[in-house]
């Protein structure tokens, strides 16, 4: 139903450009993101109602940086199907939603897409007791996809390369494909890697299930924005690479103010506003990213908080390392 | 006595009305006044919200256009009844999604009906028990939104029925579990065509034999069990030329594969679903318009037929029915409508309707939201308007003959 208000909006809203993001935002004085409606790790509500989360911990970012307090984030649940419609009614200004980045949503579509913040890859989960060791063995199998994703593309292009059969079930959200999962209405359940293991970890004997070897896709997932307001688009694409220029040189939330007074790093103060103005240069202040990182801490920091190893979620950086440790998180100099 | 004549003519020009007020005075051209107001800010209004839509579609930098229904879809989807794959359109997957939409209201319907009429008749009967039960069936069901039904429905196929490989079987070729209904897909054999064929004669047979006996009827007065005759016509004459053809049909029984059972004709957990839900709720409405109905026909209607010595069920079929039935088409139609409109809830299961193919998927991987949505809406609104023209012509042929 949301679809059909948003399209309304789009009929009535003053017609405006879509520039003007920031003033928006500093106007209101809160942030509005579309995140999952529930994806464990990434973005959903604890028991005392607040939002948490690999994705919703990039929101308190942007806030930080624009606003100038983490916690002025409204939160907008979107599922797969409605969240580019929210974004471009107005109703969201920034998409932090496990969203791939592809050729047609962003020439096509209008998307504006930002630094991947998760490198990841389309598996496949399955009862052990199914026996099957391998993605081609699913011939016949009835499979689980969230609806409106790129998984649903990949999963249709997938089996007809490897001429297999299956049935979808296409399903709204994480939390509806997990329970028709544990149902044994699907015999497999597919969606992004780390979707799959945030989910595992929430089953009540996460051992009985297995993640199978093969990575059918390229999920590259990150910020959106709407196309033709550059100015947003650059404070939300800096921000993310505040937050991993800050792991690269050793800048936590503990720590962000004493490097700021004290490093010696043209690299570092420039970064947290003691030399330059490069805050000023987006619209924002000299603090912008110092608040940012104070916020939640640097990319290294969320990472490890919500999916890191140390949680039940248990992902490895892999891909998602910075680049000097062999991974792919690598930011533009700020300068 | 000029002068006066003068005043008079001059305090009427004073005191006349300008052209506008006095056309506004006349009850006539007020009306069309009025009439020209409305359309004129009816067509104002379109033009402002379409020019709207328009400005702001070029802000977002989006074209309007329907090339994207010559697209590959990309998408699979699970129950189809024409021939589609990832690779056929936008345009086919619509289609399909027509289909299942119009497949899950057929049923829904004919279900709603059959259901709806027999709750309704037992609500009206003498039988305390049976008509309570159904009374409490009735209010239960209509007062709960049909979205929880088909939520219910789901929920217990999908959790209570076991898995495919212990599922509940009747003689190993029915097959119900959480991954639907599966039954034996008939294989039509060679020379199965003259089974069809004989089918067909029967019908026009019953038809002649029906126009035979009611002119008998209204001629002599003798009267034909005309439906037992009917049935036995309509189905003995085709399973004799199916046995004389050499019962040229074979079934293709469903095993057991790997993960789901081969073979046959499976009814998916969400059709099943939305139909039950549908059907249930929807005749709960059909039962009170049929208890209306037949409660609005007056008691000298019954006195009148049994005091020319007519039996119970002759009173029904002749009087009761027939003027019955002029007070419950026009709400059943309404009824009908709103089930096939129910049924875009279907997205709440993931049934692939109109709403989950082109206003969804397609819509989602193409972004085009006002197409989509134009689409879909033109879709409902000739769904609704091929039910409403059948249904009044249909009212039409039974309405009351007046000479």
């Amino acid at each position: 139903m949301r679809i059909f208000i948003s399209l309304i909006a789009v009929l009535f809203m003053a017609s405006a450009t879509n520039a003007g993001t920031l003033e928006d935002v500093k106007a209101r004085g809160v942030l509005n993101c579309i995140v999952n409606t529930g994806l464990p790790g990434f973005s959903y509500t604890d028991k005392a109602g607040r939002w948490k989360g690999f994705d919703a911990d990039m929101c308190r970012s942007v806030a930080a940086a624009v606003i100038g307090d983490g916690e002025k984030v409204k939160f907008i649940p979107a599922t797969g199907k409605t969240r580019f419609t929210l974004l471009n009614s107005k109703e969201g200004d920034v998409i932090f939603r496990n969203t791939t980045w592809t050729f047609v949503r962003d020439v096509d579509v209008k998307l504006a897409f930002l630094p991947t913040t998760y490198y990841d890859g389309q598996g496949f989960i399955i009862r052990k007791s199914k026996g099957v060791k391998s993605a081609k063995e699913l011939d016949g199998a009835t499979i689980c996809i969230q609806t409106g994703t790129t998984t649903e593309l990949n999963l249709a292009d997938y089996f007809r390369a490897n001429k297999i059969s299956y049935k979808p079930v296409p399903i709204e959200s994480n939390e509806e494909a997990r329970k028709n999962y544990l149902a044994d209405r699907c015999d497999t359940y597919t969606t992004d890697a780390s979707g799959l293991a945030a989910t595992r970890a929430t089953f009540d004997k996460p051992g009985d299930h297995l993640i199978l070897p093969e990575i059918i896709s390229k999920e590259p997932l990150g910020p959106v924005v709407r196309h033709g307001d550059d100015q947003w688009a650059d404070i939300v694409r800096w921000t993310v690479y505040a937050l991993i220029t800050a792991e690269e040189q050793g800048i936590t939330a503990a720590n962000a103010d004493k490097m700021g007074a004290k490093s010696n790093d043209p690299n570092v103060k420039r970064l947290l506003g003691t030399e330059g103005n490069l805050g000023g240069m987006l619209g924002l202040d000299k603090d912008w990213a110092k608040r940012a990182i104070k916020a939640q801490g640097n990319y290294a920091e969320i990472f490890e908080r919500n999916v890191g190893p140390k949680t039940p979620i248990g992902l490895a950086r892999g891909l998602n390392a910075n680049y000097k440790n062999g991974g792919l998180l690598y930011a533009p100099p700020f300068r | 006595m000029a002068g006066v004549a003068d005043q008079r003519s001059a305090t009427r020009v004073r005191g006349e009305p300008s052209i506008l007020l006095r056309l506004w005075r006349n009850k006539d051209t007020r009306s069309v006044i009025l009439q020209i107001l409305t359309m004129a800010l009816l067509f104002a209004f379109l033009a402002y919200i379409i020019n709207n839509a328009m400005l702001n579609l070029a802000v977002l930098g989006k074209t309007f256009s329907f090339d994207f229904l010559g697209f590959p879809a990309s998408y699979d989807i699970n129950q189809r009844l024409i021939e589609y794959t990832s690779q056929s359109t936008h345009f086919r997957a619509m289609l399909v999604g027509i289909l299942n939409t119009a497949l899950v209201a057929f049923f829904g319907i004919i279900t709603a009906t059959i259901v709806g009429f027999l709750f309704g008749i037992i609500r009206l009967s003498n039988n305390w028990i049976a008509s309570h039960i159904v009374y409490c069936i009735i209010e239960f069901t209509r007062n709960v939104p049909v979205l929880l039904h088909i939520l219910l429905i789901h929920g217990i196929i999908v959790h209570v029925l076991p898995s495919p490989r212990q599922a509940h079987t009747l003689a190993d070729s029915i097959f119900l579990s959480n991954r639907g209904l599966t039954i034996p897909d008939p294989i039509f054999g060679e020379g199965f065509s003259y089974t069809v064929i004989a089918f067909f004669v029967a019908v026009g047979i019953i038809v002649t034999f029906y126009r035979w006996a009611r002119k008998a009827r209204d001629e002599r007065g003798k009267i034909y069990p005309v439906f037992w005759i009917s049935a036995g016509i309509l189905f003995g004459l085709p399973f004799l030329v199916f046995l004389l053809s050499g019962s040229p049909l074979g079934w293709e029984v469903p095993t057991l594969g790997r993960f789901n059972l081969k073979g046959g004709i499976t009814m998916i957990p969400e059709f099943l679903a939305l139909w039950l839900a549908l059907s249930l709720y929807t005749s709960a409405f059909i039962a009170e318009i049929v208890r209306a109905g037949i409660l609005a026909i007056s008691k000298g209607q019954w006195e009148a037929s049994q005091a020319v010595g007519l039996q119970r069920n002759r009173i029904l079929q002749l009087v009761i029915i027939p003027q019955a039935l002029r007070v419950i088409i026009p709400p059943l139609t309404s009824q009908y409508l709103n089930l096939t409109k129910n049924s875009s809830l279907a997205i709440a299961i993931g049934y692939m309707d109109i709403v989950a193919t082109i206003g969804g998927i397609s819509m989602m991987q193409t972004g085009k939201e006002m197409e989509s949505m134009i689409l879909v809406l033109s879709i409902y609104l000739c769904f609704s308007l091929v039910i409403s023209a059948f249904m009044n012509w249909y009212n039409q042929r039974i309405k009351l003959v007046e000479r």
